[in-house]
């Protein structure tokens, strides 16, 4: 163990567990959007009855998600300074407009989407209720173009600063020079610097383009990707606890419409995933092929490339136990990862021709002879293994990911079906029953396949903090020892423990006591009337509105 | 003002913010185990339901502009107090859950541990907070690359201390007339009581602090020879704001809103203070001044300063219209209904 493993250890602890709840507010937060302007648009009483009850669920995962969120924020310093220094003239700005854009805007409209309800009219309610959930999308843009950044780094130069003193004379920038007073001077280096361990008090990442930055090539893709991910989850927890209500009995009438609305949105996740999960795995084809060829455990570059479903990838090791390749052992589909890879769906078969590389070429010949220059062909072939990320861990991840995905698009599709066709309300069927049941569990199913996602896209980034540009072991903290991190990672165990058990704890005993509403919710039915433009400008006064 | 300068500024106004707003969230926490039964203690709580994450908002943005704007300033100082820091997001943690948990359920043992928890976590942030400030205004030692070289215990001198106890005296009289604003008639005149200790507490350690500050610190001692004017003028201001509290509270009812203004302003005074005091240091090394970090080598490039100007001069005004929009939603006595806290 070392203060990097540790420190590592510690940002997935604590970032997949942040990461729980921010899918559910983002997709939550569309939901109330939609239930809202449902009851605005329909009247129907159903829509106000279901919005008070998931705003209050809101509140609850919103204020876990503050507080994992904190710690995120800061350890980008406490944890990795010298990234923080290497990269903060790119790095820091996402965070800084993060805060800015998103988090007031979630915070501030939030208060009045929890406690408004008697404060402010309708028409302001709902306003709110659209900006916690744009502040909630506007967060994950920020966070997420930070970390495409890392993954596939575009619009920078490598910038070296030096001290010169007033005579001429250059020194390294941690030179002692005492009372000599001394001007710091920066230059730019060569595209293909190679970062060795000793620039790192010197060397940073200078921004040349924002826009580039911003827009790097992962950032589209790993946006709509993870966006929809989100909306996947929050329909699911939606319609799990519903299909719950159900098989109890209980509150039917907001559980039928709230399974209803949950299945249009899922079904419409899930579709457009499919594309959008396609499109982000021909990036990552693209752009970090060391990390697909370890996804699908790839070993040699080949034609017909075949898709893994599931199975194992192992390592290779020589007699010392050093790794020396990949060997898998899984069902496949032939040919299908070239077909994907081309993205050309038409053809399949001129398609299947596409040659995918395998980690026995990856990463190139060229880019190991640049970082070893010293070193003989047979060296770099010993050399390539410590550049490969650890594959028997991606190739599972990755591929629960997918049957995760293709199998909530299935219970997505289903269950539409069987609204459609009039059975899913048939609570006395074994079989409805079942599929319920079902659907009760499939609240957990996004969430293990966004963790598993992540897992993918972050490890597979190893052994790079910034895509072949830093290394992760020369990101730590200097100064930071290891009993510090040790100890904070124990801290940061139990918390989230307590957090995690009291939040299942208190979720179960609002879904037990279901949407019951007391005396402020009575008044409420009557202001919430629908907007309608032809009636022109609405009051609060006691007028009924027809329909209710 | 070049953009090094600008970028100073914005930082302070962020944390400045903070102390202003979450000021008053921490404040309560503290005052909350003076609170009698549950009625009084939800009514404290509910004077900050709505607001307190927004407030803490303005810590979250100010971190994320410090390394925006400032990199080695950021990795630095967080890196260097990395126990503090840990000890810090426990009590952020906890806080943040306390309020929203403390009203899940009635139970009377459920209810006490999250009050604990709240105010426990509110004091130690106030103290944690007012100690890494003090760190800063005295000095840390720092070696030539910059980094922190020395420890979690030599961070706590008297100095430090002093800084963290004034930080928590602000923080609690600051909440009394946050709280004086938000009741009215018994609970009212019992916090209008409690500011005879309140305000005289902070106005002791502000003289303490200040007169310490001025004979002990040598930096500080080194700002006022340049710019003696300045730094009289605004402690002057920051002595009268603050002697203005007492004078506003006495007038009874009517007049908390200009109380709590005036501590508002002593805040900010406070805080312009310090800021013209190390400008244009960020980080003073001890003992060789000549590592310490200012807002030229500890900052990011030209063009990104720039940028990142626009977009805080751009969101900046909208985030502050729309608080404003929530605090007067919200304003008036606190009242208790079913979907209170
Ligand atoms: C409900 C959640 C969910 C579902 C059903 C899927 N994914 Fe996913 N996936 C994510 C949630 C996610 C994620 C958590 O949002 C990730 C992590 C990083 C990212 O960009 O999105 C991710 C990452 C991720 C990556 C790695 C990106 C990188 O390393 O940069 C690939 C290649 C895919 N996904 C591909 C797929 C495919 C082919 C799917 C087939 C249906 C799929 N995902 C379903
Ligand atoms: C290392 C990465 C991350 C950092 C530094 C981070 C930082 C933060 C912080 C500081 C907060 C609290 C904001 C507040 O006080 O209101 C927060 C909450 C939030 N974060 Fe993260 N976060 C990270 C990962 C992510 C990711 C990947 C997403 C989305 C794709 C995300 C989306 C959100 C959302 C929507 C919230 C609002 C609270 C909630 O909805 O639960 N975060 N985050
Ligand atoms: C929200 C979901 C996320 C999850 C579940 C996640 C997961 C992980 C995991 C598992 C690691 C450790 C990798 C390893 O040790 O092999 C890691 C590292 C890291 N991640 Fe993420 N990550 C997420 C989002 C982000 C975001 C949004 C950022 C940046 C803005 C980010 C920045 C980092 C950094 C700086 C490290 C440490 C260095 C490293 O190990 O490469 N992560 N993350």
């Amino acid at each position: 163990m070392n203060v990097e493993i540790l420190s590592r250890i510690q940002f997935a602890l604590t970032v997949a567990f942040h990461f729980l709840f921010p899918p559910m507010s983002i997709g939550l937060g569309l939901m109330l959007v939609m239930m809202q302007g449902l009851r605005l648009r329909t009247g129907n009483p159903v829509y106000l009855t279901m919005s008070r009850f998931w705003t209050r669920v809101f509140g609850l995962i919103f204020a876990i998600g503050v507080a994992t969120g904190i710690p995120m924020e800061f350890q980008f310093g406490t944890n990795w300074a010298r990234y923080a220094r290497f990269v903060g003239d790119i790095f820091g700005s996402p965070l800084a407009i993060e805060g800015i854009y998103a988090f007031f805007l979630e915070s501030g409209f939030l208060a009045l989407l929890l406690f408004g309800w008697n404060k402010i009219g309708p028409r302001m309610h709902f306003f709110s209720t659209c900006m916690v959930a744009l502040g909630a999308h506007f967060s994950a843009i920020w966070i997420l173009v930070a970390n495409s950044w890392m993954q596939t780094p575009a619009g920078y130069h490598l910038a070296k600063q030096i001290k010169l003193t007033a005579s001429g004379q250059q020194f390294p920038m941690n030179a002692d020079l005492g009372p000599i007073a001394y001007t710091v001077r920066e230059t730019v280096l060569p595209a293909d610097y190679v970062v060795r361990p000793e620039d790192l008090h010197q060397v940073r990442a200078v921004v040349d383009s924002i826009y580039a930055a911003i827009l790097n090539p992962s950032t589209l893709d790993r946006l709509a990707h993870t966006v929809l991910a989100c909306w996947i989850a929050g329909a699911f927890l939606v319609i799990a606890v519903s299909a719950w209500w159900l098989l109890r009995g209980r509150n039917i009438d907001v559980a039928r419409a709230s399974v209803k609305l949950g299945l249009v949105v899922a079904v419409v996740a899930c579709l457009l995933q499919m594309q959008a999960a396609d499109s982000t795995a021909r990036g990552v084809a693209r752009l970090q092929p060391t990390k697909l060829a370890a996804m699908e455990g790839l070993a040699q570059s080949q034609t017909e490339a075949p898709l893994g479903v599931v199975g194992f990838a192992r390592w290779k090791r020589d007699a010392r136990g050093e790794i020396i390749g990949v060997t898998t052992d899984a069902l496949r589909v032939p040919g299908m990862l070239s077909v994907l890879v081309s993205g050309n769906f038409l053809h399949p078969i001129a398609a299947s021709a596409t040659e995918v590389a395998g980690l026995e070429s990856l990463p190139s010949d060229e880019f190991l002879r640049r970082r070893h220059p010293e070193a003989s062909a047979a060296e770099l072939v010993k050399l390539r293994p410590s550049y490969w990320p650890n594959v028997p861990v991606l190739f599972q991840t990755y591929h629960l990911m997918i049957a995760l995905g293709m199998g909530l698009t299935g219970i997505a599709l289903l269950g539409l079906w069987l609204w459609y066709s009039g059975q899913l309300w048939n609570t006395q069927s074994k079989l409805i029953r079942a599929f319920l049941w079902l659907l009760v569990v499939s609240a957990v199913l996004p969430q293990i396949a966004i963790q598993a996602g992540w897992f993918t896209a972050e490890m597979g980034r190893q052994p790079w903090i910034v895509y072949q540009v830093l290394k992760t072991n020369d990101a730590m903290s200097a100064v930071v020892k290891i009993p510090q991190v040790l100890s904070s990672i124990l801290m940061f165990l139990f918390i989230y423990l307590l957090l995690g058990i009291l939040f299942v704890f208190l979720f179960v005993k609002f879904v037990q006591q279901g949407p019951v509403d007391s005396e402020s919710g009575a008044g409420l039915m009557d202001r919430w009337r629908p907007l309608s433009l032809k009636a022109g400008r609405q009051t609060t006064g006691n007028t009924k509105t027809p329909g209710e | 003002m070049d953009l090094n300068t600008l970028w100073f500024v914005l930082v302070g106004v962020l944390f400045t913010g903070y102390a202003m707003l979450d000021g008053f969230d921490l404040g309560v926490g503290a005052l909350l185990p003076f609170a009698k039964g549950d009625e009084e203690r939800r009514i404290f709580l509910n004077a900050i339901g709505p607001i307190w994450d927004g407030n803490e908002v303005w810590l979250v943005t100010g971190g994320g502009a410090l390394f925006a704007a400032f990199p080695n300033v950021y990795a630095t100082v967080f890196s260097g107090f990395y126990d503090a820091f840990m000890l810090l997001l426990v009590a952020l943690i906890f806080r943040a859950v306390a309020i929203e948990f403390r009203s899940q359920r009635q139970g009377g043992g459920w209810r006490t541990t999250w009050d604990v928890a709240f105010s426990v976590s509110s004091m130690a942030s106030a103290l944690l907070i007012g100690v890494a400030l003090g760190n800063i205004v005295w000095g840390i030692p720092l070696d030539a690359s910059r980094d922190f070289s020395g420890s979690f215990l030599s961070l706590l001198h008297p100095y430090s201390l002093l800084v963290g106890v004034t930080a928590v005296a602000l923080f609690v009289m600051h909440a009394n007339l946050y709280l004086l604003l938000k009741t009215d008639g018994a609970l009212q005149e019992k916090l209008a009581r409690w500011t005879k200790l309140t305000v005289p507490a902070y106005l002791g350690c502000f003289l303490i602090l200040s007169g310490v500050t001025v004979f002990a610190c040598p930096h500080i001692q080194a700002a006022l020879a340049q710019r003696p004017w300045i730094l009289g003028a605004i402690f002057l201001v920051a002595l009268l704001v603050t002697l203005n509290i007492p004078a506003q509270v006495r007038k009874g009812p009517g007049y908390e809103g200009r109380a709590f203004v005036s501590s508002c302003l002593s805040l900010v005074m406070l805080m312009l203070l310090f800021g013209a005091s190390v400008y244009p240091t960020m980080v003073f090394s001890t003992p060789d001044v000549a590592d310490s970090l200012n807002i030229y080598n500890g900052s990011s490039t030209d063009k990104s300063l720039r940028f990142m100007a626009w977009v805080a001069l751009i969101g900046m005004p909208i985030v502050v219209a729309y608080t404003a929009t929530v605090y007067y939603v919200f304003r008036g006595k606190v009242t208790l209904t079913d979907r209170s806290y």
